[in-house]
């Protein structure tokens, strides 16, 4: 921070430095800091329930928790649903953004469909997904049937299940990756472009060469949201598969919902979310002490 | 996320990247072969990502049993906005929706507005530890806190209010961050000027900091808009009544009927449920896109 | 949609019609009654109705319906209300939510609320096959309102194409794989385009595998709600035949089968026949555009369905004047005539014998035999899988059902799992 002392700094300016900040450092210690805390402490305790109060029970949610099935099952899918829609939704992005910053035909409606699933709320477009998936009539069916494939029960078959919910999410994201992707890319000038062309570069070279370096804050920015992203997505769980079959396509947040939510065991339902804080926390550590470094600024 | 924003004034002046040369002759026209394959590959994704819309608007307006049939001379109807009309209070859920994000997004505007200044502007002991602490929130989302952000807001008496839906959403580490950013490029002397002219902190705030960031401030308000009018989980878990309970929540009494899924009302509920924000993206598309860019996010 | 729409209408102009006229006195006594519109939208409209007409004849009660999503969703609306000691003064949930609601010392036993012989009476008015969900330790939690068992529709027209008498559906289990056998159809490549026999499995699939559990002579759990037999010889002998029926018979689809897209397929005719609740009845009958027929499900080694559905719950909270007040509503939806009204307009199955004997539900019938079939059904029913912390012992037997659907579990190995995990979590109810 080079930042130079202009009568913002001495003991009014820090007054008002913090008065500035209050509101927003209250909101964001009563729902981001101090639920992060309490979360540890309730994971030590067992849920209360009408005749047994809380009591501290220590690491025993821990333990129930590397013997749960179901955890490591949706810990797992979640880690696959993590590489299934981060780099792919990322090169799609990539990939839009450089066809819509191009004088290509119909470049407004292109950019205006391939931001739609941003537009559309995930919990309705599930449904039309489900449609899309349903054995048989259903559209994918339909166009395999033109190929004369057979039918099959994308949601409802174990080895699918977690693929069709992956789809949905990149098909959710990439669109609006795909808007930092495009206002990265009119910042870079063309010339850059033409003379890397000129020094007898193909379009691929010259893309690699000088468009994607210059991308990469951009590339790193939208990595760590589609990281956080993979998992958060999981409204379309709730329509598409609930989880099924059997926990197939249950990922971590979800899981916390049901244990949360539907059984009710919210000493539990901290636990698994301190796994979840757990993952963030090393994104978080990867991001400040490797990518950083990687990364080209000005 | 560090990514540093251009200057929104300085747009023209300063390219990002050191240039490489400066050519000025066109370079060669890519080869028509390679242009028509890149409209078509861009066409064919476009489809693929409109085809839930699509499909949508096909199926919302024919009877039922076109639903999975796609004849060309399939009679219309208006009877699925009718009945999806109906089902659900949908002028309620609309007032619902936009009051969360109108809260939503004014909280986050003023919060954002005060805090980024005094990260940008102000020099006081504890700022930068207070900063990494808000940048916490980037990877600790409220979304994953839903079981400890419902203790607190059933704490607060507040479930099933706007202000419960609002509240862990208001003070946002994006919002904070992308003003910083922004705010740290304009120039001092502006400030100074103002100052001068006997501007107090609030008055250089409002004078010379948010007109000039109004493209972050648009770049902004889009994300946050259409992030919150579809966000469903954490409103499900606080709302209980048709009185507070947004349009997601509301939508997904389409998908959990006992009766099986009609897709041609959940075709019509969606497009009334999205429709207002698809209408507001095909009218400002331009502008959007233009705020993104002038607003350096990338 | 004309027909279920203008039975919908019907009943809603008369009871709006009612509810004009009433005038609101002084409110003395306010209910809380949350409802689980998981039934769509006209259904708001007639409990509306229901409500004020209700008003209008107890003047000094006050009701105020609260629709609250999902059966799922409303008893996680509960319990976290209870836990915030905002609880409703009535609601309707699942009828196996049951032990849930006493765990969480929620409600109240109907016992302790009635106190004339004729209240007494009527708590035992029901058919007897809803109240074993609804009773538990010789008391009555709950008291049946819209309830349902699974019932098999079949398409008429496809039994006629596959050589079978189309008013004769299968009476038993090998029956079940010889028609479906005949009714499944394949194309020159082989695929499969019309299923014999579909029974759903997404969401809730141990509902539909007690109907096979059932036939086969036995229980998943025991009155007490703290033990369940998931893996006894004969509940894998039932998920064995469900199984066979795909991976053995090729006559039903493979891995698991979505609830929601069940009656659409039904329509598509891609699946002969079908099972699904009593409450899909009225639509259905709309939709359907073929002859279609509702029969009990055929019999193992007897007949037998679970009963499915919500019950009407009072809540504890409330003050004596309350729960008095709870108990006349709950009385006054459950009249005879209502309840026979309340069927025709959903399909839900009328819950007291009294409900069938009334001119409405007679002609009704008359012009639609179909929905006696659940009536008739309701001798061999048995209660709905519901134990202590239901959710989570429902789940591990979901699991276990959909593992060996999907073939990634045998049914021995998938039932022994569920019944391990239920063990574990049931011990502490012992």
């Amino acid at each position: 921070m080079s930042t130079h002392p202009l009568g913002n700094s001495g003991p009014r300016a820090a007054l008002h430095g913090w008065l500035l900040l209050l509101p927003a450092a209250v909101l964001l210690a009563a729902f981001t800091h101090y639920p992060a805390v309490a979360t540890f402490w309730h994971s030590l305790f067992s849920t209360p329930r009408p005749n047994r109060p809380a009591v501290f029970i220590g690491a025993e949610h821990y333990r129930d928790l590397l013997a749960d099935p179901i955890f490591w099952t949706a810990l797992n899918n979640n880690l696959i649903f993590a590489a299934g829609t981060i780099l792919p939704s990322i090169a799609l992005a990539l990939v839009m953004a450089l066809w819509v910053n191009e004088r290509i035909a119909g470049r407004g409606l292109l950019r205006l469909a391939y931001f739609t699933p941003t537009v559309l709320p995930m919990i309705a477009v599930a449904n039309i997904w489900l449609f899309f998936y349903t054995p048989d009539y259903g559209l994918f069916d339909q166009v395999r049937g033109l190929f004369g494939l057979p039918a099959h029960n994308w949601l409802g078959s174990t080895e699918t299940a977690l693929g069709a919910i992956i789809v949905v999410a990149v098909w959710k994201e990439a669109g609006f990756f795909m808007i930092f992707y495009l206002a990265a890319l009119q910042q870079i000038p063309p010339e850059l472009r033409e003379a890397a062309r000129l020094e007898g570069a193909s379009r691929w070279q010259a893309f690699w060469k000088v468009t994607f370096p210059l991308l990469m804050p951009t590339t790193l920015f939208v990595l760590i949201n589609a990281i956080i992203n993979a998992f958060r997505l999981i409204d379309h769980i709730f329509v598409m598969t609930r989880g099924g079959p059997d926990n197939a396509s249950s990922l971590l947040l979800y899981y916390i919902y049901e244990v949360g939510f539907r059984f009710w065991d919210q000493g539990y339902a901290a636990a698994l979310t301190m796994v979840l804080l757990a993952i963030l926390a090393v994104v978080a550590l990867f991001k400040f002490f490797w990518l950083e470094r990687k990364v080209h600024y000005q | 996320m560090n990514t540093p924003a251009n200057p929104p004034a300085a747009l023209a002046a300063q390219p990002p990247t050191e240039r490489a040369g400066t050519p000025a002759r066109h370079a060669a026209r890519p080869l028509p072969v390679d242009r028509w394959l890149n409209t078509l590959g861009a066409w064919t994704l476009g489809i693929i990502w409109l085809a839930p819309l699509l499909y949508a608007i096909w199926t919302a307006f024919h009877p039922a049993e076109f639903s999975t049939r796609f004849a060309p001379l399939a009679p219309l109807t208006l009877d699925n906005f009718r009945a999806a009309w109906e089902a659900a209070p949908f002028p309620r859920y609309f007032l619902n929706t936009s009051a969360l994000v109108a809260t939503i997004l004014a909280g986050q505007l003023v919060l954002g507005t005060l805090a980024a200044y005094a990260f940008a502007r102000f020099e006081f002991p504890g700022r930068d530890v207070v900063f990494a602490l808000v940048l916490v929130q980037l990877m600790i989302m409220p979304d994953m806190m839903i079981v400890e952000n419902y203790r607190s807001i059933h704490a607060l008496g507040l479930v099933d209010t706007v202000s419960a839906m609002a509240l862990p959403y208001i003070a946002s580490a994006f919002g904070i961050f992308l003003l910083r950013q922004t705010f740290k490029t304009i120039p001092r002397e502006l400030e100074e000027a103002a100052r001068i002219e006997g501007c107090g902190t609030l008055g250089v705030l409002w004078r010379v900091y948010v007109p000039l960031a109004k493209p972050t401030y648009l770049a902004y308000a889009l994300v946050s808009v259409s992030h919150h009018w579809n966000n469903f989980l954490w409103p499900l878990i606080v709302t209980n009544t048709v009185n507070t309970r947004p349009i997601t929540v509301g939508l997904a009494v389409f998908a959990g009927t006992d009766q099986g899924i009609d897709w041609a009302v959940i075709s019509a509920a969606t497009l009334l449920a999205s429709g207002p924000l698809l209408v507001a993206f095909l009218l400002f598309q331009r502008q959007f896109v233009q705020s993104f860019l002038r607003a350096g996010i990338r | 949609m004309s027909k279920p729409l203008s039975a919908l209408t019907r009943i809603a102009a008369g009871l709006g019609l009612a509810a004009a006229l009433a005038a609101t006195p002084a409110a003395a006594t306010e209910l809380t009654f949350f409802y689980p519109v998981a039934v769509g939208g006209p259904v708001t409209k007639i409990i509306d109705d229901m409500a004020a007409a209700f008003e209008k004849d107890n003047p000094g009660i006050r009701v105020k319906p609260v629709y609250s999503g999902s059966y799922q969703d409303t008893i996680t609306k509960v319990v976290t209300a209870v836990k915030g000691g905002d609880a409703p003064h009535v609601s309707v949930l699942l009828s196996t939510d049951m032990y849930t609601l006493i765990d969480e010392d929620a409600v109240v036993p109907f016992d302790d609320l009635v106190k004339t012989a004729e209240e007494r009476a009527w708590m035992t008015s029901f058919y007897p096959g809803f109240m074993q969900n609804s009773q538990t330790g010789g008391k009555t939690w709950g008291i049946p309102f819209q309830r349902s068992t699974v019932v098999m529709y079949w398409n008429k027209e496809l039994f006629t194409q596959a050589g079978l008498d189309p008013e004769r559906p299968p009476q038993n289990w090998n029956e079940l794989i010889e028609y479906g056998k005949k009714l499944t159809k394949r194309d020159a490549a082989g695929n499969v385009t019309t299923w014999g026999v579909q029974v759903p499995s997404s969401g809730f699939p141990y509902w539909l595998f007690q109907t096979f559990t059932t036939q086969n002579g036995i229980e998943l759990m025991n009155a007490a709600g703290n033990e369940t037999y998931f893996d006894k010889p004969e509940v894998v002998e039932a998920l064995q035949y469900w199984v066979d029926l795909s991976r053995k018979h090729g006559i039903h689809p493979p891995g698991v089968v979505e609830w929601g897209t069940t009656p659409k397929d039904f329509f598509e005719r891609k699946a002969a026949i079908i099972y699904t609740t009593t409450g899909n009845l009225t639509n259905i009958r709309a939709n359907a555009g073929f002859d279609f027929g509702v029969a009990m499900l055929p019999a193992g080694k007897r007949l037998g369905s679970p009963t499915g559905g919500g019950n009407f719950h009072v809540f504890k909270r409330s003050t004596p004047e309350e729960r008095e007040a709870a108990l006349k509503f709950v009385r006054w939806m459950t009249t005879p005539q209502r309840a026979a009204e309340w069927s025709i307009a959903t399909g839900y199955v009328a819950v007291s014998p009294a409900a069938w004997e009334t001119d409405t539900m007679k002609k009704y019938v008359a012009d639609f035999p179909a929905p006696t079939v659940a009536r008739d059904q309701l001798e061999y029913a048995v209660a709905e899988l519901s134990t202590h912390e239901n959710q989570r012992v429902t789940k591990a037997l979901n699991d276990g059902l959909q593992a060996a659907l999907n073939g990634t579990k045998t049914p021995e190995q998938a039932m022994r799992d569920a019944q391990r995990e239920a063990e574990r979590i049931l011990r502490a109810y012992r």
